[in-house]
């Protein structure tokens, strides 16, 4: 015991006996998983300074943020449009969980049969484990799902909420709703910083979120290349420390690690062996530690080049405008960029399905892997199209559905091992 | 002599071909929650020099636990049992297994090549466990628990798939007095329905090839018949289809 953040998290009213319990595992975890790939990168000493700091050094920096002043603003979805948060002088966190830690504690207050990923965050809150939550001054939600937008509703008596609507179809009332919303975001935000949102302030937010969108696209084009530079684990855990770190020093990093990519490429210096069997996981977000299913899948000869997720393509693809000249027009412009976000909420979705396709062939994979948290109604529905799509492309499929927990690992060793038997053969 | 092993969560089985890929051995052993110690018994006498292949839930554990000088690798169940299948009856384009805890259907293309599998998740719902559960639930041993379910005369309904809620309704059931034949009957239906419908999201093909230890229940058999219109190929001893196919990877892997 007794770490030199005991007395932040102590302030933090975090409980401090079942946090050192988290993070030793965590760090078990990571060594595990991380810590022992060969031929590392160097770029990624970066990462893991960030995963051994996961909840220290980023947590002083928020505190000392938040003394001068600086109100920090959770998030749970890539719907929110962070933009507003840091145009007001504000700090976007994503507070995602990846963990089961807390899940009885969060079972207390919700329904057993509930995605992983709500039951962690409530579970987070509830145990007291995570910094971050403490250190939010307002939780943003979002009507994405009925079992986040329900959760909220009893989450509110937790933790400051304010819930955004996000509208499931994509027609000309969508847009105007989105538009509404995203503005009724701005004023609550406004509001709640005492700092107006002025045009030049938002156009800043804007091109640094569009700058860290660029190096994470940069990243992801990188792994076209065969051998992949870079394994999918270390790719999935920068897209999942974007979500909170510091947006303009994270840019300027991995940016330095894209340089070292590509000079790896150069060389032809592969992450994996050249034999490494190429597929993309395609569905539900992973939230840090959520390592599990990258883990099995390239533990058993295949490496993945693509993440079809929030934690991946969905939170990068398309950039916000950067031209507009005025207030309206950069408006619009995050209402064009945050209405093309293909989630699986919205009915119909063809673009996902266009999108996992196209991605498919521009990486050159050998097989999606579909993967929904257990519970998670809008993924693991469409996975049923999903499948039918890439049939009709010859591209195999498989779905797995889990969650946090770990004793299915052997059984998902099984299938995603006879699905890449099946694939190279 | 090459070798199959197929570490199952309920039995082990060993198999070892000659260079024709004719059966020569054949033996089993339970599980009995203790996989290395029962892997080295049903190894006794096997030449450590010779090429194995391992499969089923214990491959890993075999391949980290068994120290072996011949050549030796692993492969999942769904290629031994497809590779098994397709050597028991070379025609097959489909497999269904239902074993101890995981329930299988593969689909073959006309190559013999797997295009599809479908499994059960953790949840052993619908395997041959839950047979395992429901004989002891109504005191039939396993090994007679189809034909006393052939015996029923009534049709009834048992909803659950889960073992734990099946078992409860079979209680229910008892107590409203049906016989607990034709209890074992609907119990038997439930677990084959499920099982049907995982065949039709694979995309049913024929013809079909049923191993694993539960090919043996001839209920279970005769429902999979009704619901498919179709007979299955069940080989003598199904439940060595996957170490067969374990021992024939052996020796395409490790021919000289």
């Amino acid at each position: 015991m007794g770490s030199a953040y005991d007395a932040m998290w102590e302030r933090l009213n975090l409980d401090l006996n079942a946090h050192a319990a988290l993070l030793e595992v965590l760090g078990k975890f990571y060594g595990d998983i991380y810590l022992n790939q060969q031929g590392r990168l160097k770029g990624m000493e970066y990462l893991d300074f960030v995963i051994s700091e996961i909840h220290g050094l980023r947590i002083k920096e928020l505190q000392k943020a938040k003394s001068q002043g600086r109100k920090v603003v959770g998030t749970f979805c890539v719907f929110v449009p962070e933009e507003i948060i840091w145009a007001a002088n504000g700090i976007a966190v994503g507070l995602c969980a990846g963990a089961e830690a807390g899940r009885d504690k969060a079972e207390e207050i919700l329904p057993r049969n509930l995605c992983s990923l709500i039951k962690s965050f409530v579970g987070f809150k509830l145990a007291r484990l995570c910094p971050f939550f403490e250190s939010c001054d307002l939780v943003v939600g979002e009507t994405t799902c009925d079992g986040k937008k329900k959760t909220y509703e009893i989450f509110g008596d937790y933790v400051p909420m304010y819930v955004m609507e996000i509208p499931q179809m994509k027609q000309k009332a969508d847009r105007e709703l989105l538009r509404k919303e995203i503005l009724r975001f701005k004023e609550k935000i406004e509001s709640f910083t005492g700092n107006a949102i002025t045009f030049e302030a938002l156009k800043k937010a804007v091109k640094m979120l569009n700058d860290r969108r660029r190096v994470l696209r940069r990243l992801n084009k990188i792994r076209r290349n065969h051998p992949v530079p870079i394994s999918g684990r270390d790719a999935l855990l920068i897209n999942q420390i974007s979500f909170y770190d510091d947006p303009e020093r994270f840019t300027q990093q991995i940016s330095k690690l894209c340089d070292e990519l590509e000079e790896r490429v150069r060389q032809g210096n592969g992450a994996v062996p050249e034999s490494a069997v190429r597929v993309m996981i395609s569905g539900c977000p992973m939230a840090i530690p959520n390592w599990k299913l990258p883990y099995v899948i390239e533990s058993s000869g295949a490496v993945v080049v693509f993440e079809e997720s929030c934690v991946g393509s969905r939170n990068t693809r398309g950039l916000v405008d950067e031209s507009a000249e005025t207030m309206d027009d950069l408006i619009d412009a995050l209402v064009d960029r945050y209405s093309r976000i293909d989630c699986a909420c919205f009915t119909p979705n063809e673009e996902r399905i266009a999108n996992i396709i196209s991605a498919a062939k521009e990486w050159n994979v050998r097989g999606v892997i579909h993967y929904h948290l257990n519970f998670c109604q809008p993924y693991e529905i469409e996975s049923f199209r999903v499948e039918k799509a890439l049939a009709r492309e010859g591209i195999p499929f498989i779905s797995i559905g889990t969650d946090y927990s770990m004793e299915d690992v052997e059984q998902l060793k099984t299938r995603v091992q006879a699905f890449i038997e099946m694939i190279s053969a | 002599m090459f070798w199959g092993i197929d570490v199952g969560s309920r039995s082990i089985e060993l198999v070892g071909i000659d260079e024709s890929g004719r059966i020569e051995t054949i033996r089993f052993v339970p599980t009995a929650y203790n996989p290395v110690g029962q892997m080295k018994v049903i190894l006794d006498g096997v030449p450590r020099s010779d090429p194995i292949v391992s499969t089923g839930y214990g491959r890993s554990l075999f391949m980290e636990h068994i120290s072996w000088n011949g050549p030796k690798r692993s492969v999942t169940e769904i290629q031994a049992y497809a590779k098994g299948a397709l050597a028991f009856h070379p025609e097959v384009r489909m497999v269904l297994d239902i074993g101890g805890q995981d329930t299988k259907a593969i689909a073959l293309d006309d190559r013999g090549q797997i295009v599809k599998f479908e499994m059960n998740d953790r949840c052993a719902a619908g395997t041959g466990k839950f047979l395992e559960f429901m004989a002891a639930a109504l005191r039939v041993p396993l090994e007679e628990f189809g034909e006393f379910a052939m015996k029923a005369t009534k049709k009834l309904q048992v909803a659950s798939l889960c073992t734990v809620f099946a078992e409860s309704e079979a209680t229910s059931l008892m107590a409203r007095g049906e016989k607990p034949e034709d209890i074992a009957r609907a119990l038997h239906e439930s677990i084959v329905s499920r099982t049907v419908a995982m065949i039709r999201r694979v995309g049913f093909r024929k013809p079909i090839l049923f191993g694993g230890g539960v090919a043996r229940n001839r209920c279970v058999v005769s429902l999979i018949v009704e619901a498919l219109g179709c007979d299955p190929v069940v080989p003598d001893k199904p439940e060595v289809v996957g170490a067969f196919g374990a021992a024939l990877i052996a020796k395409e892997s490790y021919s000289v």
